[in-house]
C-alpha cells in the first residue's frame, strides 16, 4: 500500500512532540507532588520545633473518655529514671536526652481503683525515638465491667469490625490484584500508598482545616497522580527493558523503602488521628461509629462500581481481556500500554480511598500501609492471585479473620493469624479461594 | 566535622561483627536464590531463629553454650522443613509472599506477651552472652588498629563472626563444585529438565533451604551476641531487605559477593552517615535534622536496590549469565 512519505514524518514529528509534551505533563506532575511536599508539610515545622527541644514521649491516659489524673509513667536510660505523671486532662509528656529505643512503664499501682489496662495491653511498652523526635504511646484502660459481655454479643461485635476492616482491605487489595493481572508484578510500594492516601487526607483535614470530603477527594486526586507517575517513571521504562517479574518485585522493594522513608520525613513517625464526627449508632451490642458505617456504605458501593466497571464498561472488559492474555489482547487491538496506565491511575485511586478509609477509623502513620501489604497480599493470594473478585473476597476473609481470631488469641497476635491462614490456604489450595488452577505455575 | 571520627566508624564497619553476621545471612541467602533460585524474602525469621533458639536455650533451658548453638540450629532446621513443605512446590513469586508472610508470623509469636515468659515478648531477652565472652582468650584492655580501637570483647566477637564466613565460605565453595551443587544450580536453570533427570528437585531444594537457614541462624546468633540482648523489633522485613540488598551488591551467585557486598554496604552506610550528620551540625543541610539523617540513608539503602537490580542484576562479582531471577 502506498504511503505518502510526508504523511508519516508528520505522524512521527507527532510522535516525538507527543512525547515531549508527556515528559512535561510528568515534571509538571512531579513539581506540584513536590510544591505540596514541600509547601505545607507539617512535619518541616514540627521537626524545628522539636529540635530545639529534645526528644519526648507522651500521650493521653483516659478511661472510658474520661482523662485519667495522678497516674505515674517512668522510662529508663542508663540508669537515670525519667517520670511523668498524668495531669487532670489526662496528658503525660516525658522529655528524654537522645534518640534511641526506650521502654515506658504505667505504674499499674496509680490507676484508679477498678480501673486496670485494657486485657492484652502490657503496662510496659517499647518506643522508638531513632526515627523521630518525639512519639506518641497509647495504654488503653478498660473498666473491669467491661469484658463481661457474652460470647455471642462479643462475636457479633467482632464480625461487624472484621467485616468493616474486610471492606477496607478489598479496596487495597483490588488495586494489587489488578495491577498483578494486567502487569505481573507483585507491587511491595502498593501498601505505602494507603499510608500515601491517609496521610495527605490528615494534611489537609487536620492540619489545614479544609472540609473532609473536599480533603478526601483532593488525597484521592494525589494518590491517582502518584500512581500513574510511578508507572510512567519506573514501571513502564522496565516493561520495555522486557525486565522479569521477580526483578520489578525486588525493584518495588526498594521504591516502597524509598517511598515510606520520604512520607516519614515529611510527615514524621508520629500516629495522626483525625477528629471523630457524629455519634453512634447502636444495633443490640455492636455500637457503630458513623465514620465507619459511611466507610462500610462507601466500600460497598465503590466494590460494586469496580464490578460494574469490569464487567460492563468496554474499559473494564479491555482489562480483564488484557490480565488474561496480553499478547492476545494486543492483537486483538486492545491498546495494552493505554490499559495499564488506566489500571495503574484507578488503582491507586481505589487505594487512596481505602487509605483515608483506614486512616478516618484506625488512625494512620507512616508504616500503616506497610503494616497491612501483608493483609492486602493475602488477600489477594487468598481469592486466587489476578482475579480481581477473588482479591475482595480473600480480603473480606482476611478481615473477619485478623477480628474474630481476637476472640480465642490475644489481640497481638490478629495479624499472624490472618497469615497463617493464607499459608495454610496455600498449602491445601494454592490457586486461591476463586482462582482458576491454570493461573497457578 | 571530626574526620578521624567519621573514617575510624567507617572502618570499623569493615571488620565488625555485626557486618559478619549479616555476611553470614547473605551467604545463606545466596544458597537459596543465588545458587537454587529460592525468592526467600523471610531470611529475618531464620536469623531470629538462631537468635531466640541459642538464648532461649541459654536462659530457659539452662544449656551451656555449645548445647544451645547446636538447639538453635536444630530450631532453624525444623523452621526451614516445615516452612518448606507448603511452600517449595509454589511458583517463585508465591514463595516470596509466604516467606516474607511466615517470618511476619514469627515475629509477632515471638512479640506477643502471652508468650513473654518464654521470649521475653516485645522487651526481649539478655544475659545470655557470659559464656561465650568467658571463652575469650584475648587480654583485656582496648586493642588499636590505626583509625579504630576496638574492646577486646569486640575484637572476640568479630573474629568469631568472621571465622564462621570462612567456613561458610568454603563449605559453598566446595559443595558447589560438586554433583550436588550442579543438581541446585540445575534447577536454577531449568527445573523440569532436572526433574526429568530422574532428581527429586523438591528435596534438593529443601536441602539448600535448611543449609542457607543454617548459616542465616549462625549470623543471627552472632548478631544477638554483639548486641547483647535480642528483641523482635530488629527482625522486621528491613532486616531481610539489607541482606538482599547485600547479597545483590556483592553478585548473588558468588562466593566472595555476599562478603565484599557486605563490607562495602556497611561501610557505606556508616560514611554516609556519618557525613551527613556531620555536615548537619556545622550547618550546611540547613534543611534537615539530625534524626533526619537516619530515615535518608534508608532512602540510599531502597535506592541502591533499586538501581541495582534494574542495571546490574548480577552485582559486583557476577557473571550476567548467572542471574536467574525468573526461574
Amino acid at each position: 500500500m502506498f504511503v505518502p512519505r510526508d504523511k508519516t514524518e508528520v505522524g512521527l514529528s507527532q510522535l516525538a512532540a507527543n512525547s515531549r509534551t508527556r515528559a512535561g505533563v510528568i515534571l509538571g506532575a512531579i513539581a506540584i507532588l513536590f510544591s505540596i511536599l514541600f509547601g505545607a508539610s507539617p512535619a518541616m515545622a514540627q521537626a524545628h520545633l522539636a529540635a530545639s527541644t529534645g526528644f519526648s514521649i507522651g500521650g493521653v491516659i483516659s478511661n472510658d473518655g474520661n482523662p485519667v489524673a495522678g497516674v505515674v509513667l517512668s522510662t529508663t536510660l542508663d540508669g537515670k529514671e525519667y517520670k511523668a505523671t498524668t495531669d487532670a486532662s489526662g496528658q503525660w509528656l516525658i522529655n528524654v536526652p537522645k534518640a534511641t529505643v526506650y521502654k515506658v512503664t504505667l505504674d499499674v499501682k496509680t490507676l484508679p481503683k477498678g480501673v486496670t489496662l485494657r486485657e492484652g495491653t502490657s503496662a510496659t511498652k517499647e518506643v522508638d525515638l531513632t526515627t523521630s523526635n518525639d512519639a506518641g504511646l497509647l495504654f488503653p484502660l478498660g473498666a473491669n465491667t467491661h469484658t463481661e459481655q457474652s460470647f455471642s454479643d462479643q462475636f457479633l461485635v467482632h464480625l461487624v469490625a472484621g467485616l468493616n476492616l474486610g471492606l477496607v482491605l478489598a479496596l487495597a487489595a483490588i488495586g494489587i490484584s489488578l495491577i498483578f493481572g494486567t502487569t505481573g508484578l507483585s507491587n511491595f510500594a502498593h501498601g505505602d500508598m494507603v499510608s500515601f492516601g491517609a496521610l495527605f487526607a490528615w494534611l489537609f483535614s487536620v492540619a489545614l482545616g479544609w472540609p473532609l470530603i473536599v480533603a478526601a477527594i483532593v488525597s484521592i486526586a494525589l494518590t491517582a497522580l502518584a500512581g500513574w507517575l510511578q508507572d510512567a517513571i519506573i514501571w513502564k521504562p522496565l516493561r520495555k527493558k522486557r525486565v522479569g517479574i521477580n526483578q520489578m518485585m525486588i525493584v518495588s522493594i526498594g521504591f516502597s523503602i524509598v517511598f515510606r522513608y520520604l512520607l516519614l520525613i515529611f510527615f514524621d513517625g508520629d500516629t495522626k488521628s483525625f477528629a471523630a464526627t457524629g455519634q453512634d449508632f447502636t444495633f443490640g451490642p455492636v455500637i457503630i461509629s458513623s465514620t465507619s458505617a459511611t466507610s462500610m456504605i462507601l466500600c460497598a458501593v465503590a466494590l460494586a462500581g469496580v464490578a460494574l466497571f469490569l464487567t460492563k464498561t468496554r474499559i473494564g472488559k479491555a482489562t480483564r481481556a488484557v490480565s488474561d492474555n496480553p499478547s492476545l489482547a494486543a492483537s486483538t487491538g486492545i491498546d495494552v500500554e493505554r490499559i495499564i496506565r488506566i489500571v495503574w491511575v484507578f488503582a491507586a485511586a481505589l487505594t487512596g480511598l481505602a487509605g483515608i478509609l483506614y486512616g478516618l477509623q484506625f488512625q494512620a502513620n507512616w508504616l500503616t500501609g506497610f503494616d497491612i501489604l501483608l493483609l492486602l497480599f493475602a488477600s489477594v493470594t487468598l481469592g486466587g492471585l489476578g482475579t480481581a473478585l477473588g482479591a475482595a473476597v480473600g480480603a473480606l476473609i482476611i478481615g473477619l479473620v485478623v477480628d474474630l481470631s481476637s476472640l480465642v488469641l490475644p489481640t497481638d497476635m490478629n495479624y499472624a493469624s490472618a497469615l497463617v491462614v493464607l499459608i495454610l490456604v496455600l498449602l491445601i489450595r494454592p490457586q486461591g479461594v476463586l482462582g482458576k488452577k491454570q493461573r497457578i505455575g | 566535622m571530626d574526620w578521624n571520627s567519621i573514617f575510624g566508624l567507617s572502618a570499623g564497619e569493615l571488620i565488625g561483627a555485626s557486618t559478619a553476621a549479616y555476611v553470614l545471612c547473605a551467604l545463606g541467602l545466596s544458597m537459596h536464590f543465588g545458587y537454587t533460585g529460592l525468592l526467600n524474602f523471610g531470611q529475618a525469621a531464620f536469623a531470629a531463629i538462631g537468635g531466640y533458639g541459642f538464648s532461649i536455650a541459654h536462659l530457659t533451658l539452662g544449656l551451656s553454650l555449645f548445647p544451645s548453638v547446636g538447639f538453635g540450629l536444630l530450631c532453624s532446621a525444623i523452621f526451614a522443613v516445615l516452612l518448606g513443605i507448603p511452600t517449595l512446590r509454589l511458583r517463585a513469586d508465591y514463595l516470596a509472599i509466604v516467606t516474607i508472610a511466615a517470618a511476619q508470623v514469627f515475629k509477632f509469636t515471638v512479640a506477643t506477651s502471652g508468650l513473654s515468659w518464654l521470649t521475653g515478648g516485645a522487651d526481649g531477652l539478655a544475659g545470655f552472652t557470659d559464656e561465650f565472652y568467658a571463652l575469650n582468650p584475648i587480654p583485656d584492655g582496648d586493642i588499636n588498629l590505626g583509625v579504630v580501637s576496638l574492646t577486646n570483647r569486640q575484637v572476640w566477637v568479630a573474629l568469631v563472626g568472621w571465622v564462621l564466613v570462612a567456613l561458610a565460605a568454603t563449605l559453598i565453595f566446595f559443595l558447589l563444585r560438586s554433583p550436588w551443587g550442579r543438581v541446585l544450580k540445575g534447577i536454577r536453570e531449568d527445573e523440569d529438565a532436572v526433574r526429568a533427570l530422574g532428581k527429586n528437585v523438591f528435596s534438593f531444594k529443601m536441602q539448600a533451604l535448611v543449609l542457607g537457614g543454617l548459616m542465616a541462624s549462625l549470623g543471627g546468633m552472632i548478631f544477638v551476641i554483639t548486641s547483647s540482648t535480642i528483641q523482635p523489633a530488629t527482625w522486621g522485613t528491613n532486616f531481610t531487605f539489607m541482606i538482599w540488598t547485600v547479597l545483590l551488591l556483592g553478585g548473588a551467585a558468588t562466593i566472595l559477593g555476599p562478603i565484599v557486598g557486605g563490607m562495602i554496604f556497611f561501610v557505606l552506610l556508616m560514611f554516609t552517615q556519618n557525613l551527613l550528620a556531620g555536615l548537619v551540625e556545622i550547618g550546611w543541610l540547613p534543611f534537615l535534622t539530625i534524626s533526619q539523617v537516619g530515615q535518608i540513608r534508608f532512602i540510599f539503602i531502597g535506592l541502591a536496590l533499586m538501581l541495582l537490580v534494574i542495571f546490574r542484576p548480577q552485582g559486583i562479582f557476577g557473571n550476567k549469565k548467572e542471574t536467574f531471577f525468573n526461574v
